[in-house]
This record gives structure tokens, sequence and C-alpha cells, in this order.
């Protein structure tokens, strides 16, 4: 059986199978804004590998982390659309 | 091309498209040429501090004209360009420097420049990120910053308005004795009369100009509002950046509207590449982190470096070059060609029209150092 983590998108509760990507989570949630532009525009998700840094969100109240290099954890807190 | 051109400016950096703005509304037939975008050079390293600075009274004379052309546009300036009067605190560490910060004060009150002396719990209060117990600083309320290669852009759109026509990318070969310009390819556009306007590269277009390049470096962070409140300039800078000849770093730390930090400063001559220097940007990091510790908890988005125009007396070129009155420089800046571009423009355009200057002219003028000669306040 795979294990599962409890973690928390804007508030609401995700079980998960651990070593998901954070990214994936959000996705998954039906999100598509991870985060605004300097100007307001939507963003999210773009080369998924660390390097355009379009995906960032708030994990455990630390903004600007690239939710496609974080792995789920046991109690996360992720808050997109910072 | 056979149109003929009252004038024709070489670089669209702001210097240059205030040359243009001012010109052109004066109602003279501008060309203004870059190889490049508008404000892609050095106006995009700047850090677009809109200072009065006192190294000499020339300095304190161009500085304090030009912000005050500044706040005379404020309104007419567009969101993007940013400006926020958020004030420059001149930092001292030490009772040496809150020496200077008095004297600071006494030059600046006596010349109508409204300041404020902040002891201690004055700057924790100012910027609770600084590190605890500094002896004081002098908040300069009416400074500002604002994005400069927008700010290029808004100025090239007034002289546009005003009629001035702008052509890139464009490579300038040639600055011909009788008033216009030859490009790369050939062609040759005429004119009365030609500036140069390229900053840096200005000795390029004419030999033997007393310019060098001075690279700089800057960080830009992630947004975090707040964290910085002033322009935060160290005057420990008075002991390392004002030193012409060898590298510098120094504190130099300003909020964006964007919530962005902007990081500075470094200077260094004889490096002409545009690449990173890993040992200078650690020597910037540190100082940086020597005042705000807090910045190691940010993250930097960029890191981009750039060229300034150095004089020998700090002082810009404005008006006509030492070998033709055809051939006009606006260049040489140095470090506050965000400032003083517009004080350039209107003085550059004083002079073509034969109007009086609002300000004396003659500690700019190109030929100051012919015979080696310099004319120092």
């Amino acid at each position: 059986m795979i294990e599962k983590v409890h973690i928390r998108v804007n508030g609401r509760p995700v079980s998960i199978p651990a070593g998901t990507i954070v990214a994936a989570v959000i996705a998954r949630a039906g999100l598509s804004r991870f985060r605004r532009s300097v100007s307001g525009q939507a963003r999210g998700p773009l080369c998924g590998m660390g390097i355009c840094m379009e995906c960032r969100v708030t994990i455990n109240g630390r903004p600007y982390c690239r939710s496609c290099q974080v792995l789920c954890e046991e109690d996360m807190e992720v808050i997109s659309d910072g | 091309m056979s149109q003929s051109f009252d004038i024709i400016i070489v670089g669209a950096g702001i210097v240059g498209v205030a040359c243009a703005a001012e010109c052109a509304r004066a109602g003279l037939k501008v060309l203004v040429l870059d190889r490049g975008p508008v404000g892609g050079g050095t106006t995009a390293a700047g850090m677009g501090h809109i200072v009065v600075m006192d190294d000499s009274e020339a300095q304190f004379a161009l500085t304090s004209y030009s912000r005050t052309l500044w706040h005379q546009l404020v309104r007419d300036l567009p969101a993007d360009v940013e400006y926020d009067q958020c004030g420059t605190l001149w930092l001292a560490a030490d009772d040496e420097e809150m020496a200077e910060v008095h004297r600071k004060q006494r030059h600046y009150t006596e010349r109508g420049v409204r300041v404020e002396v902040l002891d201690e719990a004055g700057v924790e209060a100012a910027e609770p990120n600084l590190r605890p117990g500094m002896a004081g600083g002098l908040r300069v309320p009416e400074d500002a910053v604002l994005y400069p290669p927008c700010a290029a852009r808004f100025l090239l759109g007034q002289a546009k308005q005003y009629g001035a026509e702008f052509r890139t990318p464009v490579t300038v070969s040639d600055l011909l004795p009788e008033g216009g310009v030859a490009l790369a390819g050939g062609e040759r556009i005429s004119a009365d009369r030609s500036v140069n306007a390229t900053g840096p590269w200005s000795p390029a277009l004419t030999p033997g100009l007393p310019v060098r390049k001075r690279k700089g470096h800057l960080v830009v962070t992630d947004r975090h509002p707040g964290f910085v409140h002033h322009q935060i300039v160290e005057l420990g800078y008075l002991k390392s950046a004002h030193s012409v000849s060898k590298d510098s770093v120094a504190f130099n730390i300003q909020p964006r509207k964007t919530g962005q930090v902007l990081i500075g400063s470094s200077r260094q001559f004889d490096a002409e590449d545009s690449g990173v220097d890993q040992t200078i940007l650690d020597n910037m990091l540190n100082r940086a982190l020597e005042y705000m510790p807090g910045l190691g908890q940010l993250s930097s988005t960029r890191v981009w470096t750039g060229h300034r125009a150095a004089t020998p007396d700090k002082l810009p070129l404005i008006g006509p070059g030492a070998e033709s009155d055809r051939i006009w420089m606006a260049t040489g800046h140095e470090g506050l060609g965000i400032t003083t571009s517009l004080g350039t423009g209107r003085i550059l355009a004083d002079l073509l029209l034969d109007r009086p200057t609002e300000i004396p002219a003659a500690p700019y003028a190109p030929d100051r150092f012919a015979n080696g000669g310099m004319n120092h306040d």
C-alpha cells in the first residue's frame, strides 16, 4: 500500500502519496494560478525543473518556494497565489 | 536619406533622450540614433536614484537643479516609471561618519535642500532591518527612485510628441566635422550638429575624450514589501567608492514599488567585460549583509552589470566638444546620469539656442580638460 501524507493547499486538506511534488498537488487541485506577476498576471509552472521561477508558492510560511522542487511532507501548509 | 536635421543625438540612454526631449520641445528638428533598445545600456544598469549630491558645488548645482526638474515632471510620469519619493537615508556607522552627517546637514540646509538628522533610535525606527547600533543618519525626504529604462522610454515619447525621430538599431561610425553622422553601412545623415550621448562608449566616437568605463554590479531580490523604506547609502561610501582609482564596494540599497529590493554597489575601472565578477559580487553582498543581516533570508532573482561613464572630476561633459562646435557632448555622468539627465537636457538645449542657462554651465564644459588643465571648483 502506498504511504499517504496529509497537507493543506490554500487551507484545504489534501491526502496524497508521499514523495509527490508540491507543484503536482497544486495542479491536481485544479489551481492554475500559482502566483501573480509584478503586474498581477496569473503565473504557473513552465519548466518543471527549478529554472523558470514561475511556480513559486508559500510553503510553511516561507514565500517564493519553487513548488516543482519540493516534495510533500506531512502537515505541510501550501499557499498559492501569494 | 537626404533629409537634414538640426541635431542628431547619438545614444538613446536617459541622457540622450532627455536632450532630445528638450531640443524637440524648443522646436529643433531632432533625430535620435541608437544601436540597441531605448535605455538598454548604462541606463538599465543604474539604480534610478534621484539624489542631491555634494562632492562639489558644481555637482550639487546640477543634481539639485535636476531633482527640481524631476519634481516638476512627476505628475506626467506613467505608472511603469515607478517613481517613488522614498527619500535618501545617508547612514553613519560611527562618529566620524556622523560628523559627515552634520557637515552635510549644514551644506544642504544652507542651499535650501530639506534634510533631517536622525540619531540611533531614529535610524532604527526608520529602517528596522538595519543592524542595531548605527550612529545616526541624514534623511533627504525629497529624493526619490524610479525605473530608469521606462523613464528613458517616457522621455523619448515626449521628444517624439514634439516631432523628434528615432532609429534603431543603427550603428554610428563617425561624428562628421561638418555636423552630421556616418553610419556603419556607409550611409550619411546630415545635420547642423551631432551630440555624443553614448556614455561609456563615447570615446569610441570622440577619441581622447576623458571618459573611462567604470563597471558596476546590481542584485535584485524577490518581492518583500516593507523590508526597506529609503534608498539607503552608507557614508563609508566616502572612504571607499569616491576614491577614483581602486575597486570598491559600498552598501547601497533601495526599495522598488514592486516590493523588490535592489542592492548595490560596486565600482571597478579597467573591467571591460560585462560578466559577473564573483569576487566583487561577494564583497558587495557581504557589505550589504553587514548592514542588513536579514537580507540573507531573501533570494535574488537577477544579478547584472553595467558600465558608468566616469570623468576625472566626477562632472559630466555638456556642450560643444573641444574639437568642433559641430560635435557636442552629453556624456560622462558616471553614477548620477538618471538624476542629472534632465538638467543636462535643459542646459544643452539652452546652450544650443543661445538662451541663458538656469545654472552656470562652465563647470561642465567639455573643453575644461584641454591642455591637461582641470577646472575644479
